[in-house]
């Protein structure tokens, strides 16, 4: 290679500079193919124009008794508490809980008899029993997981067992006395 | 030599045949090229006039023809005819009849149509199609722009690789719906449901004449007239605009991903064609010297 | 022609390694020290631009999957669905549909490249024939693929097309049932299409691995045709030099391909596929895709259903046995001014035979497409009987004298390859 390096000095700086920007392109161009190979994982428009908010009708769901429905392909349980149910809810110090939340954060204010959350176990995903008359409700009157024995209390807060945080409540507004919309 | 003359003479012959005319009497004649706002590289739709295409094709075509592989929110997708998103949700409340269901009791029902449905189409199948119209299957009018075309010709085609022609459809369309004429003397008489037209192949067509002058009202400007007269020749140019956005919603990103990419590319060529030279500037000694 | 191993492990992890699984030796060897003919011109770009596509392809096909539907009665909608609905749906669909068709682009100039330069003579008939190998899994593949968007052109070219078996005596009635998997084409076919179109890039993808492997062992042909006799002065190391030479030949080769899916993206499809299957009408004018119409030419030109069938499938087979046709002992083309002329004669015969293929089955067309498949055939003659008694034009002594400008290199375009020596 001893004629390639007594040629022009400024001859290797040049070489490395091209091979530089020829390279950066490369790879410029190499992440840009990856976009949409990824974003086409993400939901596509139908799924998401499906998943747009769901009105539902709270009056014909008795007192004591719950609901399920789906939104976005979740699970939903909706749940008519008793008096009792929410006394207990409201009688627990959360201090002692280990997700802390009062109940008053997990219903809406004047309509703290319904409780509106995902029906889906925080350990690992099973269905919680409680909504349907007969189920178990566990220890605490509210829901429990057959499948790591998880309970949850009356306003869905994880009491007992592996689960690590309460049944989370979906975004939903009262548009009337005894309507939601959730979403 | 003998060879290459035949070379040239077999070329000849191939570029004699392919020009010949093909099947004559079957084609109609050529439809007129339209300039579209939507054609060549850096081509995008109009949206005022999707919206007129858009009231045409919901006040004429969709009597008779589906148009389901559009929904609602579509049309405010970017890119399309640009309604805003409450605009599309109160359309489709207009649609009352959209089957759900089943309910609690197992009931099918009715209720208001949502921005995430299908555009309703007119008959619930083909046979229903048919039985109302004679016959006739109205088909489908939301991939039609693509769907249909007409045959270009050596060597046209080969052009049009590079004047990215590809306005075959909505060419088309155009000349079909503005191209219904009594048919000249010398043509057997029409049957009951049939309708002659210049472009369509064979000249017989099942749907009469679709459009009127004046027959859609369009919005009014700031004068208290229409910017674009309300003819035959507007409304069929209108709603093909609006058939090839519903044939092809992306056609603006794609076309201006594609100048992207094209410059990317050009520019990647180039660096790599002198790079190359760098590199093939200087071999491996044994291979550079005898 | 790979010679003992250069690769020297630096690290201990690489040693290590290569005690075990030699894989980056491997690679080294036939990737960066792998000696390339010196001479190679652009043409000889192809061959990575075909790896290329076939990734490519798996790619886009293996998400489009992901998002597909194959069903008769939703296919159609899925793959509207994919156009409209899915991010960059529209862009992966027709990367993969116009990529089918650039594949071929790119096939069918590495064929012609090989057949110009003599490059299925031996050593390299296995690598030939692992080569017809390929072309016809991919045409299957493509066949395959094009029936799944469930048009009018893929239910009436799956109909066409598997109605061919039925020309075979006894059993050709049964295949066509076994095809089917009904009595027509319809929902179990398109199953079945669907998870064949899936598995056979894999397969294409082994035989690939065998061509590349056959090709490293007997080493490149390269525009004289005259073998490498000294490594260290006929070849460069496959890297840097070959390498970048690919990379700029893959990338032009995307301009291109990039020209169709982003501004012409339909322009090599039918229209009537746009129409959703339809089994009660066969629309106006069926052709297959265009890399398919020279061979649908010749399978019209024979007036007699299974001679169709056995000219078409001749025109394939026909090419695994050119090595030993065609009977001349030069490879390359630029030094054999008869055999020159018939091949430029049988591009264009080609050429002719696909735009036949495209054309009604009326006259002149019909004679036309009879004169020209006497013409294909009649290549594969002229070969082996030119060989005979065809003087050739001196050759180059050797590949570093063509390029050097040696005694042997008079031929003004045997030196118009791409390396350049400079100083």
């Amino acid at each position: 290679m001893a004629h390639a390096t007594d040629t022009t000095g400024t001859e290797p700086t040049r070489r490395d500079f091209l091979l530089l920007t020829t390279g950066a392109f490369g790879a410029v161009g190499a992440a840009a193919v990856v976009v949409p190979l990824i974003s086409q994982l993400a939901p596509d428009a139908q799924t998401v124009a499906a998943g747009a908010p769901i009105d539902l009708d709270l009056a014909p769901i008795a007192e004591g008794q719950a609901i399920k429905l789906f939104w976005r392909g979740k699970l939903i349980f909706v749940r008519n508490r008793t008096k009792k149910e929410i006394d207990e809810a409201l009688a627990v110090n959360i201090a002692t809980l280990r997700d802390p939340q009062t109940d008053q954060q997990r219903t809406k204010p004047g309509h703290e008899r319904y409780l509106v959350v995902y029906g889906s176990c925080t350990h690992l995903g099973c269905v919680p029993l409680g909504s349907a008359p007969g189920e178990p409700k566990g220890e605490f009157d509210g829901w429990f997981c057959p499948c790591h024995g998880s309970h949850y209390d009356s306003s869905g807060r994880i009491r007992k067992g592996p689960a690590p945080l309460n049944l989370p409540v979906p975004p939903y507004a009262f548009t009337a006395d005894t309507k939601i919309k959730i979403g | 030599m003998s060879l290459r003359l035949s070379l040239v003479g077999l070329a000849a012959g191939l570029a004699f045949a392919a020009a010949s005319p093909v099947l004559a009497a079957e084609a109609g004649p050529k439809p007129p090229a339209q300039s579209w706002s939507f054609s060549g590289p850096f081509g995008k739709f109009d949206q005022a006039q999707l919206q007129r295409g858009f009231k045409v094709a919901k006040e004429v075509c969709a009597s008779c023809h589906a148009m389901s592989l559009i929904r609602f929110r579509n049309l405010s997708q970017p890119g399309g005819p640009g309604f805003t998103p409450s605009q599309v949700a109160a359309l489709a409340a207009t649609y009352t009849n959209i089957k759900d269901g089943p309910n609690e009791s197992g009931e099918m029902f009715e209720r208001p149509g949502r921005p995430a449905d299908a555009f309703p189409a007119p008959f619930p199948n083909e046979q229903a199609a048919r039985a109302a119209n004679g016959g006739a299957y109205p088909p489908p009018i939301d991939m039609l722009a693509k769907a249909r075309t007409y045959t270009r010709g050596f060597p046209t085609f080969i052009f049009d690789i590079f004047t990215q022609y590809q306005e075959n459809g909505p060419d088309y369309i155009v000349a079909l719906l503005t191209g219904y004429k009594d048919p000249p003397k010398d043509f057997p008489p029409l049957l009951p449901g049939q309708n002659y037209n210049t472009y369509m192949p064979g000249h017989l067509i099942a749907m009469p004449k679709p459009l009127n002058d004046g027959q859609v009202e369009y919005p009014k400007g700031p004068d208290g007239k229409s910017p674009v007269p309300e003819t035959v020749e507007q409304y069929a140019k209108d709603v093909t605009a609006f058939m090839m956005w519903m044939a092809e919603p992306h056609l603006e990103a794609r076309k201006r991903l594609g100048f992207q990419v094209m410059l990317f590319l050009a520019l990647f060529a180039g660096l790599l064609y002198f790079t190359k030279k760098k590199i093939w500037s200087r071999l491996p000694e044994h291979a550079s010297t005898h | 022609m790979s010679g003992h191993s250069t690769y020297q492990p630096k690290t201990g992890i690489e040693r290590w390694l290569d005690a075990r699984l030699p894989i980056v030796r491997l690679m080294h060897d036939s990737a960066v020290s792998y000696p390339v003919p010196r001479n190679l011109n652009l043409l000889w770009t192809f061959g990575g631009i075909l790896v290329f596509m076939l990734v490519a392809q798996i790619i886009t096909g293996v998400i489009l999957a992901m998002h597909y539907t194959p069903n008769a009665t939703m296919a159609f909608n899925s793959v509207e669905h994919i156009m409209r609905d899915v991010n960059f749906g529209w862009l992966l669909r027709y990367l993969h549909s116009n990529g089918a068709s650039m594949f071929f682009v790119a096939v069918y100039i590495h064929i012609f490249r090989g057949l110009y330069y003599g490059s299925y003579k031996a050593p390299r008939e296995v690598l030939w024939i692992l080569g017809v190998i390929i072309f016809l899994l991919m045409m299957a593949t493509a066949f395959m693929g094009y029936v799944l968007p469930w048009g009018q052109m893929s239910f009436w070219g799956a109909t066409v097309i598997t109605n061919l078996f039925s020309a075979l005596p006894v059993i050709g009635e049964t295949i066509v049932t076994f095809l089917w998997g009904g009595y027509s084409v319809d929902n179990p076919t398109l199953n079945r299409f669907f998870s064949l179109h899936f598995l056979l890039p894999f397969m294409i993808a082994g035989v690939v691995v065998l061509h590349i492997w056959a090709l490293h062992h007997v080493g490149q042909n390269n525009p004289t045709g005259v073998e490498v006799k000294d490594v260290k002065k006929d070849t460069v190391p496959f890297t840097p030099y070959a390498t970048i030479k690919d990379l700029f030949g893959m990338v032009c080769f995307m301009l291109v391909f990039a020209w169709f899916v982003f501004y012409q993206p339909n322009f090599m499809g039918h229209a009537d596929n746009y129409i959703p299957a339809n089994p009660a009408s066969t629309p106006a004018h069926i052709v297959p895709e265009w890399y398919f119409l020279p061979f649908y030419a010749i399978l019209r030109a024979i007036p007699d259903k299974l001679g169709g069938v056995i000219a078409m499938g001749g025109a394939i087979v026909i090419l695994a046995f050119l090595p030993w046709i065609d009977t001349s002992k030069v490879k390359s083309m630029t030094y054999r001014p008869i055999a020159r002329q018939f091949f430029w004669m049988f591009v264009l015969v080609c050429i002719g035979l696909g735009y036949l293929g495209a054309m009604p089955a009326d006259e002149p067309y019909v004679t036309l497409s009879r004169i020209l498949t006497v013409m294909y055939f009649g290549y594969f003659v002229a070969l082996a009987l030119i060989g005979i008694f065809e003087r050739p034009a001196q050759l180059p002594t050797s590949i570093a004298d063509s390029v050097l400008g040696g005694s042997g290199a008079r031929l003004a375009h045997a030196t118009a390859s791409e390396p350049q020596a400079k100083g």
